[in-house]
């Protein structure tokens, strides 16, 4: 009651005027309201500009570049072996497949056969990396809007991972564990022990991931037809990964441009229909099965055989050797101080990382330095899209949208 | 010699330099003016078919003539081949055709190539800085002439002498 007798009071200004008069004429105008740098759910800073008309986002402008540290720049002044550690913090959440892709890419330069063992543990680790990958990216994107049960359980599994990352490399986020030509060490008795656990542990968690999700009827309806793209405009802005596939292009460079293991391991690549936010949750999740799956064949398929290739004029000796062997001390030396004599020339070598197509363009003249290194970074090409998918919703579907493309800053200002 | 730049080479008469295949990867070189009547025939011939855009990217030669190198990489998805489309630009005109209305993702990354290398894009519908601050008036980063430590106003500070302890 007391609510409405306030209402009364604002209205009637002045009682005895008639109502024409006494309300002003009703003013439209568009709204700028600045989304960030320090808004929670831009995963980092970024800025974004919105245009609103009511609640309804009419254009939205993204202000990027508060995280640009110049990479490509820092490339040119180091070997290549010394720029693995600044993959790593590109995508600082998944470390491990930026260095996968560089690696690659830089193999590709040089046309350098890695031994079979270190693709069959490329394949596993960078698939470990995927699941942590998606486990963020769906607690992440489901706190964005408000559903919290589901980021606890995804962060519970996810440091299991973490941990056995801790065991492999001693890192849990910066990895640098890939090496050109191979990697960097062996996976112990333990930790494939413990990955086996985990793999019979996991997949009734992602179940469980699903059920807190789709059976709650806000999370179904604010990622239901929500930051729908059709699949000719999401070929042209260049989208990749779970946010392509969502729009129903079957476009994965695993099955494609195979690489690595993946080859020889049966996998399925889901494909949505609708291009809505709830296709991409679903393909990221069939994505988990799909990983677990990876891993255990090239578990039961993998040899033994030697971990890193043996092209002493590229690839580092093993640790042990460093340290006993003058020989490999020096050979360790020369590849850190001067770098290989890599081929003039110039490659692109594209990667299926979780997020999208990570490339990675590099120029040669010759010598131990990258002459231009150029990295395609798909949380940078999703947002080239944000204007186009949020045109027509309501602001508290930003949120929902900037959580679509799983973008990272790190990656995405470089 | 790789069916698509035979292709290529019977339309648009490209001279073998303008050619190139090296580790699988697809080249050619074209000159400015024809720039945009190569990339719509990438676009829309059904034998070429590149509807997605990988990446856009610029390179220094500053010994060149023609300095800056503007590098455009195409897939196609129904296809599945890769393309990559290369410009040269001189230093006193550095103004290529813009290929947004192509692509439309070419929006965002012609805008970091003119951020970090200052090449112009004509008919861009929105050409500002993107990574770096609107009011950056200290050059082109990506350029070889910038110095790795940057410059501008971090020139004018002296070196500390060692404070005595």
């Amino acid at each position: 009651m007391a609510f409405e007798d306030q209402r009364t009071t604002v209205y009637k200004i002045n009682p005895e005027r008639p109502e024409s008069e006494t309300l002003p004429t009703l003013r439209t105008e568009e709204l700028l309201l600045n989304m960030g740098p320090q808004h929670p759910s831009t995963h980092g800073v970024l800025k974004v500009i919105l245009e609103l008309e009511g609640e309804r986002l009419v254009k939205s402008t993204p202000v990027m570049g508060y995280l640009h540290r110049g990479v490509e720049k820092l490339a040119e002044d180091g070997t290549y072996h010394q720029f693995i550690p600044h993959t790593d913090r590109l995508d600082y959440v998944c470390a491990m497949y930026n260095n996968f892709a560089y690696c690659r890419a830089v193999e590709k330069l040089l046309n350098l056969q890695v031994p079979e063992r270190a693709e069959y543990l490329r394949t596993i680790v960078a698939e470990v990396q995927r699941i942590i990958g998606h486990q963020f990216w769906l607690s992440a994107q489901a706190l964005d809007i408000g559903a919290m049960t589901v980021f606890f359980y995804c962060f519970r599994d996810r440091e299991i991972l973490l941990d056995w990352f801790d065991e492999l490399c001693g890192a849990r986020l910066t990895t640098s564990w890939y090496r050109i030509g191979g990697v960097e060490r062996d996976l112990t008795p333990s930790l494939i022990d413990k990955l086996k656990q985990f793999l019979n542990y996991f997949p009734p968690k992602i179940d469980e991931y699903q059920v807190f999700l789709e059976k709650n009827r806000i999370w179904l309806g604010r990622t239901k037809g929500v930051a729908v793209i059709s699949a000719e405009d999401a070929v042209g802005f260049g989208l990749s990964g779970p946010v392509l596939r969502g729009s129903g292009v079957d476009y994965d460079l695993r099955k494609y441009e195979p690489y690595s293991a993946y080859p020889k391991c049966e996998f399925s690549v889901p494909v949505g229909k609708n291009g809505d936010t709830y296709d991409r949750y679903w393909i990221r999740v069939m994505e988990l099965y799909e990983s677990v799956k990876i891993i255990r064949q090239c578990l039961e398929q993998m040899q033994e055989g030697p971990i890193m290739a043996d092209v002493p004029s590229v690839t580092l000796p093993p640790k042990e050797r460093v340290f006993t062997n003058l020989e490999s001390m020096i050979q360790q030396f020369k590849l850190f101080s001067q770098g290989f004599d890599a081929p003039p020339g110039e490659i692109y070598c594209g990667t299926e990382a979780h997020k999208g197509e990570l490339g990675f363009y590099i120029v040669s003249t010759g010598g131990g330095k990258p002459y231009r290194l150029k990295i395609r970074a798909p949380s940078f090409v999703h947002m080239g899209a944000f204007d186009h998918m949020a045109r027509g919703y309501m602001i508290s579907d930003a949120c929902t949208i900037f959580g679509t493309y799983d973008v990272v800053m790190g990656e995405c200002d470089r | 010699m790789n069916p698509l730049l035979q292709r290529i080479q019977q339309t648009f008469s490209i001279g073998v330099a303008g050619l190139a295949e090296w580790r699988g990867d697809v080249a050619v070189t074209v000159s400015r003016d024809k720039l945009h009547e190569v990339a719509q025939f990438l676009h829309d011939d059904t034998g070429m078919d590149f509807d997605y855009i990988v990446h856009v990217s610029s390179v220094d030669w500053p010994d060149d003539e023609e300095r800056f190198e503007v590098v455009w990489e195409f897939y196609s998805i129904r296809k599945r081949h890769r393309i990559r489309l290369k410009v040269r630009v001189p230093e006193a005109d550095c103004v290529v055709d813009s290929l947004t209305d192509l692509w439309k993702g070419a929006d965002f990354m012609e805008r970091e190539v003119f951020d970090m290398m200052g090449i112009r894009f004509r008919n861009h519908p929105d050409l500002r800085r993107i990574l770096m601050p609107d009011d950056y008036t200290e050059g082109y980063p990506l350029r070889k002439d910038f110095p790795l430590r940057g410059k501008g106003w971090r020139d004018t500070f002296d070196f500390l002498d060692e404070v005595p302890r």
